[in-house]
C-alpha cells in the first residue's frame, strides 16, 4: 500500500513537472518578464534573490551579458521540450516502422531491420553531430535531425520484440480470418497492443535527447549562440563557475528536474497502463 | 439425412466446401496433411476428429489459406461453391474471410484484441466487407449478441474483453463470425477451452444457428463426445490422413478402420467404464511424417498389424458413403 502510494506520487510529481515545464514553453513570451536577449552590461552576474546583493527584478539574477537569467530559463524550456518532442517524434517513427516491419514478417524482413539497426548501433552518435555540424553549421533544425535520425534504435528494438510476441497470438489469427489485411492488422491489431511499452521507450528517449542537446550545445555542436538552450547556459556559464556559481547551478538543477520529471512519468504510465492491461 | 440428433437441417446437395487431395509440406521434410478430401454441405455439421499434431488445424488454416511461411499447400481441388480457391490471389482470399467463411477458434482468451471494444470488434468486421456506417453495424452487433444469448447486450458492446468469462467471450467470437451471413463457419476446438457446462451451451448453440441459419460448419475437435453431440458427418484423421470418413451413425454403429475402434474404447462412458477396469489407451504416439512414406502410418501402434501394412493402403467402402483407409475386412 505504501509503495504503491509512493509510486502515484512519483508519476502525479513527474506529470506536474512534465506539464509545469510544457506550460512555461508554451506561453514562454507572455511569462518572461524581460527579453532573453536583451543585454545589460552594467548589471552583470547578478546574483540571485536568495544571495545577498541580489538586484530588484532579476530574482534569478543575470548572465555574464546581464540577460535576465529567470527569461532565458523559461526560453531554454522551450528548446528543451521542442527537441525533445521532436526527437521522439521523429525517431519513434523510424524505430517503430522498422520494428513493426521486421517482427511482423519476420524472414528476410527481420534480418534487414536487424543489421539497420546494428548499422546504426555502430555509429558514434557524438562523432556524427560534430562531421554534420563542421559541414552544415549549427542551427536547431540540424541538432533536431541529427537526434532524430539516430536515437531511434531503442525503438526499433522494443517493437520488434513486442511486435514478434503479438504476431503470434491468436487475435492476430482471428482477424487475419476475418480478411483483414496484413498492413491493416499492423496498424489495427499489433500497434494498440505493444504501445504501452513504447510510451516508456519514448519518454526514456525524451529525457535522452534532452540530455544530448545539453550535451551537445556544452560541446559547442548543439544550439548555436543567442539561442537560450540549458545546456549552452551551463557551457557560457563554467568560465564563472568559481565565483559565481548559481550560474551553472540553475541551468543544472533545472535539467536535471525536467529529466527527472520525464523518467518518473515514464514509470507511472508503464505501470499504470500494464496494470490495466493484465486485469 | 440420418444423422445422430435429427433436426431435419436443410442439408444441400452439393457441398459448399469440396476438398480434394490436400497437401501441406513444411519446410520440405514434414508432410502435415497427406491427400486429405472431404466435403462440407450446407445445413451439413462435418467433424474432423484426431489427435494433437494429427493435421486437423493445419487442414482449417490451409482451407483459409492462412498457412504461415515455410509451408507449402497443393491440391486436386479445393472449392468453395464450386469456385476454386487455390488460384485466388490473397486480397480475393482476403475477402471471403470474414465474410462468406468464417473461422472461430480455440482459446477464446486470446481471440480478441484487448485494446479494442467488443462492439468496435464486430462492428469492424462487418463494415470491411459490407460497408455501411458504424451505427448499422452496431445494431447488427447487438442483435447477434443477443441471438448467441449474451445478456445485456448493448452493455456488452462497450466492454472490453477481459470483463467478459471465456464462455462469454466464445459467445461473442461465434457472434463475430456471424456477422456477414458466413456459408460455411470453421470451427477449431470451438470448445476445448470452456468447462464442460459453457462447452455444452456452445454446442447447442451452434446446433441452433445451423438449424436456423443453414450454415455448413467444419467442426475440429478431438472430443467424440463432442462429434456425437452434433456432427452429421465425421472424418477421422491419423498423421494427415482421412483414416475414415462414414455418416456419424454408421461411424458410430460400425467404425472400421482400427484406429477409429481404437479411440472409441478411450472413451469413458458413465455406467459403463467401472472403476477397476483401465481405461483404453493407444499406445504410442502419432509418427511424424517424411516424405517418401508408404502404407499405414498406423501400422506401429496397430494391434493388427500384418506384413502389407507396409505396401499401399487401398481404400475401402463399407456401405454406400462409408470410407475406410485399412488392409482388413470388416
Amino acid at each position: 500500500m505504501m509503495a504503491v502510494r509512493l509510486r502515484l506520487g512519483g508519476t502525479l510529481l513527474g506529470a506536474a513537472i512534465v506539464l509545469f515545464v510544457a506550460v512555461l514553453a508554451v506561453f514562454a513570451p507572455l511569462l518572461v518578464p524581460h527579453d532573453p536577449f536583451a543585454q545589460d552590461l552594467m548589471g552583470r552576474l547578478a546574483p540571485p534573490m536568495w544571495l545577498d546583493g541580489a538586484q530588484a527584478g532579476h530574482p534569478f539574477g543575470t548572465d555574464q551579458l546581464g540577460r535576465d537569467y529567470l527569461s532565458r530559463l523559461i526560453y531554454g524550456a522551450r528548446i528543451s521540450m521542442l527537441i525533445g518532442t521532436a526527437t521522439v517524434v521523429t525517431s519513434g517513427l523510424i524505430g517503430i516502422t522498422l520494428g513493426v516491419l521486421g517482427g511482423f514478417f519476420g524472414g528476410l524482413v527481420d534480418d534487414a531491420v536487424m543489421f539497420v539497426i546494428t548499422c546504426r548501433l555502430s555509429i558514434p552518435l557524438v562523432l556524427v553531430a560534430l562531421a554534420v555540424v563542421s559541414l552544415v553549421g549549427s542551427s536547431l533544425t540540424v541538432v533536431v535531425l541529427t537526434l532524430g535520425l539516430l536515437l531511434w534504435d531503442r525503438f526499433a528494438v522494443v517493437s520488434r520484440t513486442t511486435t514478434m510476441q503479438v504476431r503470434n497470438l491468436d487475435f492476430v489469427s482471428a482477424a487475419r480470418a476475418a480478411g483483414c489485411s496484413r498492413i491493416y492488422i499492423m496498424w489495427h491489431e499489433v500497434l494498440p497492443n505493444i504501445v504501452h511499452h513504447l510510451v516508456v521507450v519514448a519518454t526514456l528517449e525524451m529525457a535522452l535527447a534532452i540530455l544530448l542537446e545539453a550535451a551537445l550545445s556544452f560541446l559547442g555542436l548543439g544550439v548555436p549562440a543567442p539561442l537560450p538552450s540549458w545546456g549552452l547556459m551551463i557551457s557560457e556559464a563554467k568560465d564563472y563557475m568559481f565565483f559565481t556559481p548559481w550560474v551553472i547551478e540553475i541551468p543544472g538543477v533545472a535539467l536535471f528536474v525536467l529529466v527527472l520529471g520525464i523518467n518518473l512519468l515514464g514509470d507511472g504510465l508503464r505501470d499504470l497502463l500494464g496494470a490495466t492491461r493484465d486485469a | 439425412m440420418d444423422c445422430a440428433i435429427c433436426w431435419g437441417p436443410r442439408v444441400t446437395p452439393e457441398p459448399v466446401l469440396e476438398v480434394r487431395d490436400l497437401r501441406i509440406r513444411f519446410g520440405g521434410v514434414v508432410d502435415a496433411v497427406r491427400g486429405v478430401s472431404l466435403d462440407v454441405r450446407g445445413g451439413e455439421t462435418h467433424c474432423l476428429v484426431g489427435e494433437s499434431g494429427c493435421g486437423k488445424s493445419v487442414t482449417a488454416l490451409a482451407i483459409m489459406g492462412l498457412l504461415g511461411r515455410g509451408a507449402v499447400r497443393s491440391s486436386a481441388r479445393l472449392a468453395f461453391r464450386g469456385t476454386e480457391m487455390a488460384g485466388l490471389s490473397e486480397r480475393e482470399m482476403a475477402k471471403l474471410r470474414g465474410d462468406k467463411i468464417a473461422m472461430i477458434f480455440q482459446e477464446p482468451m486470446t481471440s480478441l484484441n484487448p485494446a479494442f471494444t467488443i462492439g468496435s470488434q464486430m462492428a469492424e468486421v462487418f463494415e470491411r466487407h459490407r460497408g455501411g456506417g458504424r451505427r448499422v453495424a452496431l445494431d447488427r452487433a447487438a442483435g447477434l449478441l443477443g441471438r448467441v444469448g449474451v445478456s445485456a447486450p448493448g452493455l456488452r458492446l462497450a466492454q472490453y474483453p477481459h470483463q467478459l468469462s471465456g464462455g462469454l467471450r466464445q459467445r461473442v467470437m461465434i457472434a463475430m463470425a456471424l456477422m456477414c451471413d458466413p456459408e460455411l463457419l470453421i470451427a477449431d476446438e470451438p470448445t476445448t477451452a470452456l468447462d464442460v457446462t459453457v462447452q455444452a451451451q456452445i454446442l447447442r448453440l451452434l446446433v441452433e444457428l445451423q438449424r436456423d441459419l443453414g450454415l455448413a460448419i467444419l467442426l475440429i475437435t478431438h472430443d467424440l463426445g463432442v462429434v456425437a453431440r452434433v456432427a452429421h458427418r465425421v472424418s477421422v484423421m491419423y498423421a494427415g490422413e482421412v483414416v475414415e470418413s462414414a455418416p456419424a451413425t454408421d461411424l458410430f454403429a460400425a467404425p472400421s478402420h482400427p484406429y477409429t475402434r481404437a479411440l472409441l474404447a478411450c472413451v469413458p462412458v458413465p455406467g459403463v467404464v467401472r472403476r477397476d477396469q483401465p481405461l483404453g489407451s493407444i499406445p504410442g504416439t502419432v509418427p511424424r511424417m517424411e516424405p517418401g512414406f508408404t502404407g499405414c502410418a498406423f501400422r506401429a501402434r496397430c494391434r493388427y498389424a500384418m506384413e502389407v501394412c507396409a505396401d499401399d493402403v487401398p481404400l475401402r467402402l463399407q456401405g454406400p458413403d462409408h470410407r475406410y483407409l485399412c488392409q482388413l475386412v470388416v
